[in-house]
């Protein structure tokens, strides 16, 4: 799986959020550095008030007509030209690969693809849309970075990097299976507990044992797992999206953080 | 159901087996990936460059079978077509009649498994013997292989020679070569006292009509060289255009597989013994299966059939690491078997819908596959099949997402229930969906602000 390499023309601007509705009901901290983060780019957030969610979960339980719908709503949401920006590598690739999968025989394939051609991920947006190679700022942390699974084969984890490697103070520290699922996967969470949770646990011993003083992750779902199962099992982990690092390193630019 | 069968079975696995499974499969992606990215600069080009030969070759059957069938019967072998594993154990049945034979030695194949040829062939008297030493462990076991390479993954030595002891086959020892060499012993006696040898192929040359097989055991070899007949069972997917395109697939193979350069013994038979020839089999015999394949090449699943059965998306898999190889109650595990055992299983499908909801989709398959298989999104064609068959089996456990997706087409009523679910903060357990519930019994929940972003930017803007 792999976004399609879409340089933007020029110096594009003005682009639509899409929160996702993680951050929506629960992380609006989250959402809110993305504004920052993109308005610190030089972009001009527009925030479609009806959007809701990508379709996902349906898609993913192999309810498809249930989640056509969500997506068929997405597609007139966020219509338009401009750029729709996600701080999820998740639901991006809901948007430019699941729902190609799901519409391949429906009349209205060509503007689902239509609105998956102008649909990034934050980081690759930054990096290779806008051509944003370097943040600058200061972080003072230890950071381990959950490639969350939906990074896989695309740019975003490369842009992930740039971006954390250019920010003053980071240090990424390495953990063992470094390629392996936290074990969220949506309704996988709860329709396979056992499995999911032991997952889990595997890679928060892994992520721990390298001593981070923060988890990063392109995917809140990702973290709100392992947040979850950290603070349940009485190890409470500190986590952050990579919006709030990329803001936070704004803000403590040219001084330690605590 | 509170959980899904893969998960239940799971949570009932033995330690000591799990921990087996676990390491055994670390073992096979950390050699992998050594043998892969050690001596290749882009490894991941040349798993597509396979994955597009083996994609051309399963399109291009009509045009191939033929012409493998000519081939082979000019080399001097017979060809026969089984449609299913019933007609599949019956020509063999039929070769060993017609030569009064009783007793075989088999080597490894996967096909044979599918078809249930053992079973078939003892309740007709027939002894059929396995070579590969996991096989003869798993047959003296009364045992089903866990994995698609190492059969016995699930076992550890200890057990073995327990079982070693319990058939004759000397006093407790726990020492692999002494395991291993009591083994030889056993089987070299049965290689000269049987009559026919079974092999599968890992792939056949159309262009040639070459049958492909490699072991790291010699044991295949060990089968054919005593034997006067020689069957080779074949799934109908296995046939490459060239032989050239052996080059690719064999080293794409090994490494993927067991993390070799090239497995020990690769043998390329081109027919039966000829004239003048010292030994070999005298009758080569080869059965091509299709079992349902052809109905999987028809469907939007098809790609499942470039898999060479290698192994690695079985060793990356966490869902397998956690669950092992018999939780998936079929005859192949893992990632592959969860695509392919439900379409095998033709119009039993439902039955086995919920292997493909066995996965977090993280994707970790596609990415070790030496055909690049796009793993992920054929279990999600799959889900949306089992949904659309209504599989019992496979919608247990999974929360109904109906009046959510309505509600996600109704702003209005979306931007109600980020308001109404804060009433999940305070809510009684007991009162929560089930869904919830099996969240929280592992995980904390985090706080419900919902809305909030909303008031954010309005405020913002004023």
């Amino acid at each position: 799986m792999s976004s399609a390499k879409r340089k933007l023309p020029g110096v594009e601007r003005r682009i639509q959020l899409m929160a996702t509705c993680l951050c929506d009901a629960f992380y609006d901290d989250v959402a809110a550095a993305t504004v920052e983060v993109l308005e610190h780019v030089g972009c001009k957030v527009d925030f479609p008030a009806g959007q809701t969610c990508c379709g996902q979960p349906a898609f993913n339980s192999g309810d498809w007509a249930s989640s056509r719908k969500v997506m068929r709503h997405a597609v007139r949401t966020f219509a338009g030209d401009d750029p729709v920006v996600i701080p999820s590598g998740s639901c991006a690739a809901m948007m430019y690969h699941g729902a190609l999968i799901e519409f391949e025989h429906e009349p209205d394939l060509p503007a689902v693809e239509q609105l998956g051609q102008r649909t990034w991920e934050l980081c690759d947006f930054i990096v290779n849309g806008l051509g944003v190679h370097t943040w600058g700022g200061r972080f003072d942390a230890k950071i381990a970075f959950h490639r969350s699974c939906h990074l896989r084969g695309s740019h975003s984890t490369d842009a992930v990097y740039q971006l954390l490697r250019s920010i003053e103070g980071v240090q990424l520290v390495e953990f063992d299976e470094f390629e392996q699922c936290c074990g969220f996967g949506g309704t996988f969470s709860v329709a396979f507990p056992h499995i999911s949770k032991s997952m889990g646990e595997l890679k928060l011993n892994h992520l721990l044992a390298a001593k981070p003083d923060v988890i990063v992750s392109a995917d809140m779902s990702c973290l709100m797992h392992l947040g979850g199962l950290a603070e349940k099992g009485g190890r409470p982990i500190k986590s952050m999206h990579i919006a709030q690092v990329l803001r936070d390193a704004l803000q403590n630019k040219g001084r330690a953080a605590s | 159901m509170k959980h899904q069968p893969i998960d239940q079975y799971a949570e009932k696995i033995a330690e000591e087996k799990r921990a087996a499974v676990y390491g055994g499969s670390k073992a096979g992606y950390d050699s992998r990936k050594k043998a892969l990215f050690n001596h290749y600069t882009a490894p991941d080009d040349l798993r597509r460059l396979a994955g597009a030969l083996k994609q051309h070759a399963i399109e291009n059957l009509d045009t191939y079978l033929p012409q493998v069938e000519a081939k082979l019967t000019a080399n001097g072998a017979r060809v026969h077509w089984a449609e299913d594993a019933h007609e599949a154990c019956q020509q063999v049945l039929e070769i060993m009649r017609a030569r009064n034979a009783t007793k075989i030695v088999k080597a490894k194949t996967m096909v044979s498994e599918e078809i249930g040829l053992a079973p078939f062939l003892e309740k007709e008297g027939i002894e059929c013997l396995e070579t590969d030493l996991g096989e003869f462990i798993i047959q003296i076991a009364h045992d089903h292989p866990s994995h698609i390479v190492k059969p016995i993954i699930h076992k550890n030595r200890r057990e073995i020679a327990r079982l070693f002891e319990e058939n004759g086959l000397g006093e407790y020892n726990d020492d692999p070569e002494t395991i291993t060499r009591r083994a030889r012993q056993y089987l070299r006696h049965k290689y000269l006292a049987a009559d026919v040898g079974i092999t599968g192929a890992n792939f056949v040359s159309a262009e040639s009509g070459r049958l492909v097989v490699v072991t790291n055991e010699g044991n295949s070899r060990f089968s054919l060289a005593a034997t006067k007949v020689h069957i080779a069972l074949v799934g109908i997917e296995k046939i490459v255009p060239k032989d050239r395109d052996l080059a690719i697939l064999l080293n794409l193979l090994a490494r993927s597989g067991t993390g070799q350069q090239l497995t020990v013994y690769t043998e390329f038979i081109s027919g039966p013994r000829r004239a003048g020839q010292p030994d070999g089999p005298e009758e080569m015999h080869v059965i091509f299966v299709d079992n349902n394949r052809t109905q999987v090449l028809a469907s939007d699943c098809r790609e499942i059939l470039r898999c060479i059965r290698c192994g690695a998306c079985l060793n990356v898999c966490p869902v397998y690491r956690q669950a092992s190889g018999h939780a998936y109650r079929s005859v192949y595990p893992g990632p592959v078997g969860a695509v392919l055992s439900p379409l095998l299983a033709g119009s039993r499908f439902p039955e086995l819908a919920d292997l493909p909801k066995a996965s977090s989709l993280c994707g970790a398959c596609n990415e070790v596959c030496p055909v690049n298989i796009p793993i992920p999104d054929l279990l999600l064609r799959l889900r949306n099949r089992g949904k659309r068959e209504k599989s019992a089996v496979a919608a247990a456990a999974t929360p109904p997402l109906g009046s959510w997706a309505l509600a996600a087409t109704l702003p209005a009523a979306w931007k109600a229930g980020l308001a109404m679910g804060g009433l999940i903060n305070a809510v009684p357990k007991p009162l929560l969906p089930q869904a919830a519930r099996s969240w929280i019994e592992a995980r904390g929940l985090p706080l419900w602000r919902g809305g909030q972003f909303r008031k954010w930017l309005k405020r913002r803007k004023k």
